[in-house]
């Protein structure tokens, strides 16, 4: 076994040492009973390298890989443009295979990138301090309801309509459990968003509203009105960005007076990968850091008077805390927020501003093609790179047919709202800067077939 | 003009004591390089991207464009390459040597499963695509799934958990649907007093109370005070198996019967399955629900700190609760099994706990670790891991105390304690010696039931000769602090940094940068 260094020598030389006649005598704390004599029957053995990657190979040429089709899908995933020194530097083995910087000493390399890390993300967000990261958006989302729960102590949160669908599925089924109330119902099909409805909703009970920017349907509006009936109430304002691109165009939540940001970090650096790892990005106000959940990087000294980092408010979290934690999360992802912190270095305020603008431009070009396609109606008035098409019928199925001919064209509202029915005809189509122009007009013609 | 024939110098001039090092005008010492932040070196002006000029187009954000300044600083290409490789520098890591930190198994992490990761086949696929698009991404879930099942001897699993303590929050998630679903409302988790930190943290999480069950001397749970404590308030008891001791709970089938006798349910942390995959499994013990952490036993990297994996095996009486969504396979054919079709055959599901599938970057790298090994390679995985730490136990529990050392041989990990050392002197200072001799030091002051643990998990991949080296330094450094040689004290003399003011940092803390003239303003 080539990943296995020991040789049948080694391990009798090792056994005598330990005073042992076999490895079996290790295991004899394990009852006889549920100690397996041999290999697990109906397994294969081991293979070589050149097998396995052949095995795996062959699964991955059974898919339809977004590079290789003309691709408009979003929806709290985005495909950008990954440079080749982000994946070059994140296998650097010293950050690969390194663990959680425990023994600062022989860490900084890791928590400087962190502490870079977070300060990228306090600034892109709008907020004065970011954590370290979370799994990803989602459980952001869920840790920030929480987080707010214990600030205001109050149990009842309310999520707009505009929130990612499965964000607000994790947020029900910890709820369950925690007894939180959450208020929420399906979009509707209007141009503007929800903040109205948001606003009225807002009570002495209410210990936070959760709102996505831009919301799922990819319509943008301003935060402010929101922060402030919020505010006025006793309530925290969280706001999610599924885009963390957008926020190189559109002003920044925290700007807009919003308590805790979070948002799903993949669209830097990460890359699509079927959904994970991915990255949680984790922001609020310097009031409430000590109420924040999972790691944070600091800075300090060295006993001989050097600048250095260490993991620190250590006293928030588990394995310090334990019951008593802010929350359960351990492992974080540092090597998705160290490939986020590389892309955006590589960026800097210039590239992300011009990546944000390619994206805006492609989209609103794109919009307004596929707009013109019978059957079509566009129902944004604003949007930044995602925008949703109302047609003429169920987008599941029109999905799914123009995946067959080669196109992966947005994501259906059915798929992501199974029990609203009446938007199922919606469609939330993406465009990034990997969308060509002749994507868009295959994309126009393929659909103009599907709803001829 | 003349040619000079001198030369250069080929011989050093011979050392002399006043020959210390002096200080150098950067900062920097040859090959061990100082690095500002990037808020330091780079400019918002400076980028190492190019794009093609974007379309001019009438705007749509409405009125909210971003005027203000961002503040974030770029880097060229070449720049950004050289911060993060002298960043990369101060990081020790597997790739160096011996990284001995006890109950996280930091194994060598192959680097076919970096390849096939990153083939555009898994990496570049959207979680949403229609499903007739991505197969092969749903057969390596199923396939992966399958092997878990089958080592663990468990009826089912959950893949979409993004670390351990996720996959907790996943096992009692389903205990507590199952509860529910018989209208049996219980409150108390069970957790032994050296279960890792995310034990209770993860019970309280999810609304429970948590009770600690002491340890009995030779470092195993107290069975008749677990049986004593059972009742029908308690939902569950958690057990770490091998335990954070490393030893084996021999009761656990016991503990099992009795905690089922009782109405309750089994959970096993499974951090430490490394110590046992293909010799022993866990569903012939009675558990319930276990997570593997696919970055621990499966050898996906950890990142510095991640992403895991904490996929879930279930018992059949837990599995119809598991989370959506899942892959199933109809026919010749896989399905993603979402909120839109559960209903029809998995409707008593908790619900879903994460957006999307869970870590499928992890998944083809842990299934490709495993048909690596196969079921040979790993049965032997165990027994390499289990003789690694053996070997470290029996070659230094003449100079370290090893509290259980007399009740028998240890699992995959060797726990000692600093009892002997002399007045003075802690299991830091060993652990920072340790970094001078060129290892990461052991896990230190855990588990809580041990006074200045150090809990050493040398992993199957190591050598002989990389052990007996390791040996060889914890020797030294055992017999340094007994002597009392207060130069330990300093230690780390070598590393990047000297021992860091964590004090100073949490009590101003700073969090992130601030340009200095803003942060001199503020004080």
């Amino acid at each position: 076994m080539r990943y296995l260094p020991l040789t049948d020598t080694d391990r009798q030389d090792m056994l005598s040492v330990i005073g042992a006649s076999s490895i079996d005598d290790l295991f004899v704390d394990v009852p006889a009973e549920a100690r397996l004599s041999d290999k697990i029957a109906g397994l294969p053995d081991h293979a070589s390298e050149l097998a396995v990657e052949r095995h795996m190979a062959a699964l991955a040429r059974k898919n339809l890989s977004a590079g290789e089709a003309p691709f408009f899908l979003g929806a709290g995933a985005y495909r950008h443009h990954v440079p080749a020194s982000v994946d070059h530097l994140i296998q650097r083995g010293e950050f690969l295979t390194a663990y959680t910087p425990y023994q600062p000493e022989i860490a900084q390399g890791t928590l400087q990138v962190l502490f870079e890390f977070q300060t990228q993300v306090a600034r892109l967000l709008g907020c004065d301090v970011a954590n370290a990261s979370m799994y990803d958006g989602s459980t952001a989302c869920w840790e920030a309801i929480g987080m707010a729960r214990r600030i205001t102590r109050r149990g009842k949160a309310i999520l707009s309509s505009g929130l990612h669908p499965h964000y607000v599925s994790v947020a029900n089924t910890m709820a369950k459990f925690t007894g939180d109330a959450l208020v929420h119902q399906a979009p509707t099909l209007d141009a503007a968003t929800d903040t109205d409805a948001l606003i009225a909703g807002i009570d002495k009970d209410t210990s936070c509203v959760v709102v996505q920017y831009p919301d799922i349907l990819g319509r943008i509006a301003d935060l402010t009105p929101l922060a402030d009936a919020a505010h006025a109430a006793g309530a925290l304002l969280v706001a999610v960005v599924t885009e963390p691109v957008a926020l190189g165009a559109i002003r920044a939540p925290g700007h807009m007076d919003a308590d805790i940001v979070v948002g799903e970090g993949q669209s830097i650096g990460v890359g699509l990968q079927f959904g994970g790892p991915y990255l949680g990005l984790f922001a609020c106000k310097q009031k409430y850091v000590r109420q924040m959940p999972g790691r944070l990087c600091g800075e300090t000294v060295d006993a001989a008077g050097k600048r250095g980092f260490v993991l620190t408010l250590s006293t928030r979290e588990q394995h310090i805390r334990r019951e008593k934690a802010t929350s359960n999360i351990c492992t974080n992802s540092g090597l998705c927020a160290l490939a986020f912190s590389i892309h955006m270095t590589l960026l800097g305020e210039r590239g992300l501003r011009e990546l944000a603008a390619l994206n805006h431009g492609l989209a609103v070009q794109a919009a307004d093609r596929l707009a013109q396609v019978p059957g079509v109606t566009l129902l944004n008035d604003s949007f930044f790179n995602e925008f949703t098409l109302i047609l003429s019928k169920d987008a599941r199925e029109v999905v799914r047919n123009l995946a067959d001919k080669g196109v992966l064209g947005g994501v259906s509202l059915g798929r992501l709202f199974p029990d609203a029915p009446a938007i199922g005809n919606g469609l939330v189509v993406a465009v990034t800067e990997t969308v060509t122009v002749e994507d868009i007009e295959i994309f126009a013609k393929a659909l103009e077939e599907e709803l001829a | 003009m003349t040619m000079l024939k001198e030369g250069r110098p080929t011989t050093p001039q011979a050392l002399t004591k006043a020959d210390s090092a002096p200080a150098t005008a950067t900062g920097n010492r040859a090959l061990m390089l100082e690095e500002a932040l990037i808020f330091e070196i780079g400019s918002t002006e400076t980028t190492g991207v190019d794009f093609a000029e974007a379309p001019e187009v009438a705007s749509r954000l409405g009125d909210l464009a971003r005027t203000d300044s961002i503040g974030l600083p770029g880097l060229s290409e070449q720049e950004t390459v050289r911060h993060y490789t002298r960043l990369s520098r101060q990081n020790y890591a597997i790739d160096l040597g011996l990284f001995p930190l006890g109950s996280c198994t930091m194994k060598h992490n192959p680097r076919l499963n970096e390849k096939v990761a990153r083939m555009p086949g898994f990496a570049d696929l959207h979680p949403l695509a229609p499903q007739s698009t991505v197969q092969g991404a749903l057969a390596v879930i199923h396939e992966l799934a399958a092997w878990l099942v089958t080592l663990t001897g468990m009826h089912s699993v959950a893949m979409s958990p993004k670390a351990g303590a996720h996959g907790e929050l996943c096992g009692l998630l389903a205990i507590r649907a199952a509860l529910e679903a018989r209208g049996d409302a219980r409150s108390v988790i069970l957790v032994p007093e050296s279960a890792h930190g995310t034990n209770p943290a993860t019970a309280a999480f999810c609304g429970y109370k948590v009770e600690d069950i002491p340890a009995t001397p030779d470092g195993r749970v107290d069975l008749e005070a677990l049986k004593g404590r059972l009742g029908p308030d308690v939902a569950a008891v958690m057990i770490t198996n091998p335990n954070t001791c490393g030893l084996f709970e021999r009761d656990m089938k016991t503990i099992s019967d009795a905690v089922h006798a009782a109405g309750a349910f089994v959970y096993c942390d499974g951090a430490n399955f490394n110590a046992i995959v293909g010799r022993v499994r866990p569903g012939d013990l009675g558990v319930d629900a276990m997570h593997i952490n696919l970055h621990k036993t499966f050898s996906t990297p950890h990142g510095g700190g991640g992403p895991g994996s904490g996929p879930v095996v279930l018992s059949e009486a837990l599995a119809p609760f598991a989370p959506l969504p899942f892959v199933e396979k109809q026919g010749d054919k896989f399905v993603l099994v979402e909120e839109e079709t559960a209903e029809d055959h998995h409707g008593q599901t908790f619900g879903r706990m994460v957006a999307f599938h869970g870590q499928m970057g992890m998944f083809t790298r842990a299934l490709t670790y495993i048909l690596s090994h196969g079921a040979d390679g790993l049965r032997q995985v165990a027994s390499d891991a289990v003789l690694n730490a053996n070997y470290i136990l029996r070659s230094l529990d003449d100079v370290l105390d090893a509290p259980f050392g007399g009740s028998g041989p240890c699992m995959h990990e060797a726990l000692f304690s600093d009892k002997g050392l002399a007045e003075g002197f802690t299991t830091l200072d060993i652990a920072k010696g340790l970094i001078d001799e060129g290892f990461h030091p052991m896990t230190m002051y855990f588990p809580l039931v041990v006074h200045g643990a150090m809990l050493v998990e040398p992993t199957e991949t190591e050598s002989k000769a990389a052990l007996d080296q390791f040996i060889l330094a914890l020797r030294s450094l055992a017999e340094r602090a007994k002597a009392g040689d207060e130069a330990l004290k300093g230690a780390p003399y070598f590393a990047p940094r000297r021992r860091l003011d964590e004090t100073l940092a949490a009590r101003k803390p700073v969090l992130t940068w601030t340009e200095p003239a803003l942060a001199e303003a503020a004080e």
